[in-house]
């Protein structure tokens, strides 16, 4: 009866997880320049793949398994950051132009990276 | 009280880590955190881990909290029609009071992972954030959630 819940929980995780990565991945055509996209991506995607370890964990029911999703949930909040920072930094210093609905822009003034 | 709570922890490492859920293998896993906690009984003494775990727990519930929080704004933003009238983005730069290199890597990362901010670049000296806002309202305000919310909670887990 009490382990019947699992599959429940992890069929309604899986489901909402897909819905936010379709979120992020619309978000990725909708949005107008990259740094904006780069918002829905590292946001929106998180949470889909996150909710789908979780969902991983819910049904497994094998320690190790639910071990590995936990670590694996969080290599992807330390990587996932990153690597939209990096992306982001990377096209401001390439001169990809931003929207022009941009209003404030405080590292125009700041020196530019050495490397 | 917190030495039951970080031995029950313990238990349900070993439990998972075992990888069987049985009953009796969980007190197995308790009896050996007792008789581990016992052996460190000298360093478990100091307060000083306990008001630390609990700062990190905050910090990872603030944490996992405004990530559902973005992620749902991220989402709404995604849909709404005419979706280039709702965005004011800007880059501001966030002055950081935070020294370390773990520290200002955290903060980073939280800020790109919590609703409207995403990092772009640190200053070389290491005195700035520059952050990336998707609706830049009020500078003053974006700076000053950041400062009192993930900043104060990181300086204080690390101080």
């Amino acid at each position: 009866m009490f382990s019947a819940i699992f599959p429940i929980l992890a069929g309604v995780s899986i489901l909402c997880g897909s819905i936010f990565s379709l979120l992020a991945a619309i978000g990725i055509v909708r949005l107008p320049d990259l740094f904006t996209r780069m918002h829905a991506a590292s946001k929106a995607g998180t949470m889909g793949a996150g909710l789908m370890f979780l969902a991983v964990a819910l049904i497994s029911f094998n320690g190790p398994v639910i071990l590995r999703a936990f670590v694996g949930f969080v290599f992807l909040l330390l990587t996932a950051p990153v690597s939209a920072h990096l992306l982001a930094r990377a096209a401001y210093f390439a001169k990809q132009p931003m929207t022009p609905l941009t209003r404030i822009d405080d590292l125009k003034n700041a020196p530019p990276p050495n490397n | 009280m917190n030495f039951a709570m970080i031995s029950l922890v313990l238990a349900l490492v070993w439990v998972s880590i075992t990888g069987s859920f049985s009953a009796p293998n969980l007190v197995m896993g308790w009896i050996i955190s007792l008789i581990a906690m016992w052996v460190v009984r000298n360093q478990m003494t100091t307060p000083v881990l306990i008001t630390r775990m609990r700062r990190i727990i905050g910090l990872i519930y603030l944490f996992l909290y405004e990530l559902l929080m973005s992620a749902l704004r991220v989402a709404s933003l995604v849909l709404t029609p005419n979706v280039n009238t709702h965005l004011k983005p800007g880059i501001i730069a966030f002055p950081v009071s935070a020294k370390s290199d773990v520290e200002i890597t955290l903060l980073a990362n939280l800020i790109t992972l919590t609703p409207g901010t995403l990092s772009v670049d640190v200053a070389e000296d290491r005195s700035v954030i520059y952050v990336h806002c998707i609706s830049v309202d009020d500078k003053q305000k974006v700076i000053r959630d950041i400062a009192d919310g993930f900043e104060a909670k990181i300086i204080e887990v690390f101080e």
